[in-house]
């Protein structure tokens, strides 16, 4: 126990200042009203459905929880149903083997809700395309409120996508 | 030529790659695959091509470890069937299953003749690797629709419902049904789970029979991130194709395209340059202690231990930043390229990296000491998720978990090529097969690969050439690729086309082996456990799903 307490105060804190959210990433216009998205500001449930990734972007989207990025710290966090979430955080191109279990996953999400496409398969269907096995980019299934590229996006990148689709114009502006 | 008492003719194949190959009937097909196993070797990988375009019909291959090195068979098929060989190999089960699905060549006699990767994406009936299957068919067999539409033309509708305008939007389709084995009796309950996990993991279905709290049964079924890999290779040149291999599964970018390069090199006929070699070895030794650390972390968290995950990935972040500093990206995605390396070191990037190892070596000694020490950490590891090293053997377990049941298989030791003939690499075993052993294995791997990279910067050799030329590769060529990657071994076969393009690549990960085998670790063990039992073997679901 001596030896893991000293390692935690020997490590100290390492997070760093988060990003900002950026109006760029935003595939459609803020869809849901100001004070509903000052609510999640404060405590945002999010849903992870890997739609048919490589897997990078999951290594990214771990990373977004180590010290670091400290996501947690925003009262941002992962939970284990679609039923507690306001957001979905969809990776890969949507194989066809998968479509279901998203749009079942979308259903199951209570309104008001968010969708963040998250790498460049996410964004386009990026590597992988539309083919028989793959419907392509998540907009072609599920509608999608941000968008953020990468092979795979950094943990700031990701960090950003998400809060920008909880932002505001009128709280970037402050 | 003739090996080990194998009654076939063999050629050997041009690489770096130990490898020979063979042309077989049927009845040296079995044979050969009996022989092999009888005198302790295994299968690596079994897959199928569709060479009715050259006038050779279907073909069945597998590649088998033989003292030797890697043996690879070719089965010109009659018809559409070869001999069933799971009765030899239990891992060629899923494998002969996929060849079905996705060429419609049948293993005969197969026990288990259910699909695999095949769900609702296509029918029965049609085998989307052969050639006459329309490479440009979409989803649900519709015609294409402009990617690159506007995105202002996106839905904004927020009900729950999906809206019909998106490209494939609209009511959930059903589900296709799949005959799980039931397990009967009193008391027995079933636990669906997945595809969606409730971690930030890839998705899969796992089927549970149960009894209490006592896992009976563990069902797998997978086959849902299936995206179509290697009929999207068959659309590219052999340039191109480097890319797509770097991201089969985006933990293992380095063993992929470092297996793919291999297999372009020995189809093409070119030799790397030295210290290329040398910073592929380099690479892939980062890449496996960058998943390891990650791994140890999740292991501890999985086992109530919070502390280990905030310390480990600590250290893989700041290994992360490393990566994209010096090679240009976090998890060195396409750093390997055919030819060679796509970047060099400079001496204050190996400075940096050599004061970064000592402090992480540091590090890591100390969380293993809180690892081994923490009592409540050790009770949820020890005897958990056991798989005893026979039933490893029968079953051919491979890998980091194979390393862990006593399975000392590692390319790097047993049929090393450049940097590994200089580097004398000590493999890491445990004969226990529990959580423990595997987090034990993980450890030792991570300082021996410092050692490694320790050796490498070393002795790097001189010289700024770090990439031959790839001349364009004659149609029909063929090459194997085979690398020890952080998971297990990596394998990838490639033939070319006439275009420089690719006729046929089958990428192959260790998971083929290994998700039937964490059938078995389960068995016994108490559901809470799974979750720790089956990250203790953190197989990858994109490389087995393609």
């Amino acid at each position: 126990m001596y030896q893991l307490l000293k390692q935690i105060a020997a490590t100290g804190i390492r997070t760093e200042t988060p990003p900002r959210p950026d109006e760029a990433l935003r595939v459609v216009a803020e869809r849901l009203r100001a004070d509903v998205l000052r609510h999640f500001a404060g405590a945002l449930t999010i849903r992870h459905v890997d739609a048919g990734s490589c897997n990078g972007c999951e290594l990214e989207i771990h990373m977004c929880n180590n010290p670091y990025y400290n996501l947690e710290g925003l009262g941002i966090r992962f939970v284990a149903s679609p039923r507690h979430a306001d957001m979905l955080l969809v990776t890969g191109p949507v194989s066809r083997h998968m479509e279901t279990a998203l749009k079942r996953t979308y259903e199951a999400t209570p309104d008001p809700k968010l969708v963040v496409a998250i790498g460049d398969c996410g964004c386009t269907g990026g590597i992988f395309g539309e083919s028989y096995a793959s419907c392509g980019r998540v907009s072609n299934v599920i509608p999608v409120d941000v968008a953020v590229p990468g092979c795979p996006p950094t943990p700031v990148a990701i960090m950003q996508g998400i809060l920008t689709a909880i932002s505001t114009r009128n709280s970037q502006a402050t | 030529m003739r090996l080990e008492g194998l009654n076939i003719e063999l050629s050997q194949l041009p690489g770096a790659v130990t490898a020979f190959g063979a042309v077989v009937d049927a009845a040296q097909w079995i044979d050969t695959c009996r022989a092999v196993q009888e005198q302790g070797g295994r299968l690596v990988a079994l897959w199928a091509a569709d060479a009715r375009g050259e006038g050779r019909g279907f073909i069945a291959h597998a590649a088998l470890v033989v003292r030797s090195g890697l043996l690879v068979l070719t089965h010109p098929l009659a018809g559409a069937s070869f001999p069933d060989v799971a009765a030899i190999f239990p891992a060629a089960d899923r494998m002969q299953r996929a060849a079905f699905d996705l060429l419609g060549v049948a293993a005969s006699a197969g026990d288990d003749r259910r699909k695999w990767l095949r769900h609702a994406a296509w029918s029965a009936t049609e085998f989307p690797l052969r050639k006459d299957f329309d490479s440009r068919r979409r989803p649900h067999g519709e015609p294409s629709r402009d990617s690159n539409a506007d995105e202002s033309a996106a839905p904004r509708v927020t009900g729950g419902r999906i809206p019909e305008q998106t490209a494939f939007g609209g009511p959930a389709p059903p589900l296709d049904a799949y005959p799980f084995v039931r397990v009967e009796g009193e008391g027995v309950h079933e636990i669906p789970v997945g595809p969606v996990h409730a971690g930030t993991i890839e998705p899969g279905h796992f089927r549970f029979s149960v009894v209490g709290e006592t896992l009976l049964r563990l069902e797998e079924r997978l086959g849902y991130k299936h995206k179509g890999i290697e009929k999207r290779f068959e659309s590219m040149t052999l340039a191109e194709g480097a890319r797509l291999a770097g991201r089969v599964s985006g933990d293992s970018a380095v063993a992929y395209a470092w297996a793919y390069a291999i297999a372009v090199e020995s189809a093409t006929g070119v030799t790397p340059p030295p210290r290329a070699l040398w910073l592929r070895g380099l690479l892939l030794e980062r890449e496996r202690i960058a998943n390891h650390l990650g791994d140890l972390g999740f292991l501890g968290n999985d086992a109530a231990l919070a502390f280990g995950l905030a310390q480990f990935l600590r250290l893989k972040e700041d290994w992360l930043r490393t990566h994209h500093t010096l090679f240009g990206h976090r998890y060195l995605m396409d750093a390997v390229v055919p030819g060679g390396v796509a970047g060099d070191v400079t001496p204050e990037g190996a400075a940096h990296m050599r004061s970064e190892m000592d402090e992480i070596e540091r590090a890591v000694t100390v969380l293993k000491s809180v690892y081994d020490e923490h009592a409540g950490l050790q009770d949820r590891f020890i005897n958990c998720g056991r798989v005893a090293p026979g039933l490893a053997a029968r079953l051919g377990l491979i890998g980091v978990a194979g390393r862990a049941s006593a399975q000392s298989w590692d390319l790097r030791v047993e049929y090393p090529y450049p940097p590994y003939t200089e580097l004398e690499v000590r493999m890491a075993t445990h004969r226990n097969g529990d959580v423990a052993a595997r987090v034990t294995v993980r450890f030792e791997e991570i300082f021996e690969s410092l050692r490694l990279c320790r050796l490498i910067l070393e002795r790097l050799p001189a010289g700024g050439d770090i990439a031959a030329r790839v001349p364009p590769a004659a149609a029909g060529a063929f090459g194997v690729g085979w690398v020890e990657g952080w998971r297990g071994e990596v394998f990838i076969a490639l033939e070319t086309d006439s275009g420089d393009r690719i006729r046929r690549c089958h990428p192959h990960d260790p998971s083929w082996q290994n998700w039937p085998v964490l059938e078995h670790a389960v068995i016994g063990n108490i559901v809470p456990d799974f979750p720790l039992i089956n990250k203790s073997f953190n197989l990858s679901y994109s490389g087995h799903d393609l």
